[in-house]
């Protein structure tokens, strides 16, 4: 790799910002273009529902540089920028002002935008999203003690906010369309936990509900369900998912479904072109192509896809998994959860449980659990090392907490 | 300097390949058992993000911290892998009459 390459990255969210970081980082001393439509140096996102929203972290602490490693690391940052158009054969990108950069190797790092709820096609000034810093700021302003907030949404979005609004003394309603909290990517017996949990500090939560009509003038003031039911906001956030940010990638021809396609070098259809993070669907070894919105998998793929512009050669085997911190509780996957696992729960202290997922010979697939604090942590880190190996694993023994599970691993490898 | 010797916990308040939060003073520490019984310290939040390391897993002579895999050989401090790229502050530590002892104002091993 000469000095006179240039790497542009599309896109200044976690895993663009990884990425730039890395190519430094082992040693690339061409030109990196990072580019953003935020005003932002890149961060982690991660921080936004919980402290920061709660006005205890700053987008500083968020931040994966620091002013002085930023401008040490020579990274060329065009921010508050859109890219409008990618030509591979060209190896070139158009900026929104029309001025157009040559690329060696390109990676769209673009992300995605909240899913945007229609209300009659109305615009209402106190309806929030959350996806950036800046959305988090601007809700911020609105939880004061006594307000009323609204989420539209019982995923974990929704979640997050709630439990940071009942702790800055907040009255929240919670309106899910779906049957449970969280089902996409929650078992049942997690969705069970977490009503359970939000109802014991004082969220309203409204399953299997649909919105029938809104009411207000410049400010949404009430929602009537389909029910009947009326209620009455002063804020609303709607946390409905995110929506890739396909575009840039379509227009330029290459392969996308959920998101952009990419094998597990993080190649896209196009030569030179790579996709890494929420916006990547990447083919796994069944054939099947995946998306993840996680911390996990920004940093894991912004990283390898920064080695393998550089020309290494290295498959991305990081085993998923995320968190969700909600009041005092915190809750952590790893794996796959698959809906026809052999499944078998390990009570943990306190309220604590972790479900492992089996399959048919018994070899851990995957594992979710919660607990208080970060507690869950220790056991989810020894099932990703028990996924990892493959170990066939006692069944009958499982549920018996006074098994190790570092004790199971470490007999594999005995 | 002078010494600031400090009593933690009973040695076997900490199981073997296991690690504590010790807390004195306003300052969090995370405080280690070896697999061969060696105690080691070292500041008690991840340099990465401030979360205390003592919920993570130790494997060998590895911390690992409980939300973004980041890795420290808690021997020495050393950051083994992104996204923790500054080194853990190690303080000595000693067994005396079955108290596990740290030093709050001393070096640990660099």
């Amino acid at each position: 790799m000469s000095r006179d390459e240039t790497m542009v990255i599309v896109g200044a969210g976690h895993a663009g910002g990884r990425a730039a970081l890395t190519l430094r980082e082992v040693g690339f001393a061409g030109r990196i273009v990072l580019i953003g439509d935020e005003a932002h140096l890149p961060y982690e996102r991660p921080p936004l529902s919980k402290a920061l929203l709660k006005g205890e972290s700053s987008l500083q602490a968020c931040s994966l540089f620091s002013e002085a490693s930023f401008m040490a690391s020579g990274i060329e940052h065009l921010s508050g920028v859109r890219v409008t158009k990618l030509e591979p054969d060209l190896h070139r990108v158009t900026l929104d002002d029309a001025v157009t950069l040559d690329y060696s190797k390109v990676l769209l790092a673009t992300g995605g935008r909240s899913r945007s709820l229609d209300l009659a096609g109305r615009h209402f000034s106190n309806v929030h999203y959350l996806r950036t810093v800046d959305d988090a700021l601007d809700l911020q302003r609105r939880l004061e003690p006594g307000m009323r907030l609204l989420v539209i949404g019982g995923g974990f979005i929704g979640l997050e906010v709630a439990s940071t609004a009942r702790e800055l003394g907040c009255e929240v309603t919670i309106l899910e369309a779906g049957p449970r909290l969280a089902a996409r990517a929650l078992p049942e017996r997690l969705s069970d936990a977490l009503l359970t949990l939000h109802r014991r500090k004082g969220v309203v939560i409204h399953l299997g509900v649909h919105i029938d009509s809104v009411h207000g003038n410049e400010a949404l003031e009430s929602v009537q369900l389909v029910s009947g039911e009326h209620l009455h906001c002063d804020a609303v956030l709607v946390g409905i998912g995110t929506q890739p940010n396909l575009e840039l990638a379509q227009q330029a021809g290459l392969a996308t479904g959920s998101g952009i396609q990419v094998n597990r070098f993080l190649h896209t259809s196009a030569p030179d072109v790579y996709a890494a993070g929420d916006v990547s669907e990447m083919q796994r070894a069944d054939g099947a192509f995946h998306r993840q919105e996680t911390w996990r998998n920004a940093e894991a793929q912004g990283r390898l896809a920064a080695l393998n512009m550089l020309g290494q050669q290295a498959p991305f085997e990081t085993v998923p998994g995320f968190w969700s911190d909600q009041y005092e509780f915190g809750l952590q996957t790893v794996g796959v959860l698959a809906a026809d696992a052999r499944v078998i729960e390990r009570a943990l202290s306190g309220e604590g449980m972790l479900l492992l997922y089996l399959d048919a010979r018994s070899r851990l697939q995957g594992a979710c659990g919660w607990g208080a604090g970060n507690s869950v942590a220790k056991d989810i880190k020894l099932c990703e090392r028990l996924i990892e190996s493959q170990v066939l694993l006692p069944l009958d023994q499982l549920a018996d907490i006074r098994v190790s599970l570092k004790g199971l691993l470490r007999g594999a490898h005995a | 300097m002078s010494d600031q010797w400090v009593e933690v916990c009973h040695v076997d308040d900490i199981d073997e390949e296991d690690v504590i939060r010790f807390d004195h003073q306003q300052k969090t520490y995370a405080v280690y058992r070896s697999h061969n019984s060696e105690y080691f310290a070292t500041d008690g939040l991840c340099t990465h993000e401030k979360i205390h390391l003592a919920d993570g897993l130790v494997m060998d002579f590895v911390i690992e911290c409980p939300k973004h895999n980041g890795r420290f050989d808690y021997r020495n401090g050393k950051a083994l892998n992104a996204p923790a790229c500054v080194n853990l502050r190690t303080y000595p530590v000693k067994v005396e009459a079955g108290k596990v002892m740290l030093d709050t104002q001393g070096q640990g091993n660099p």
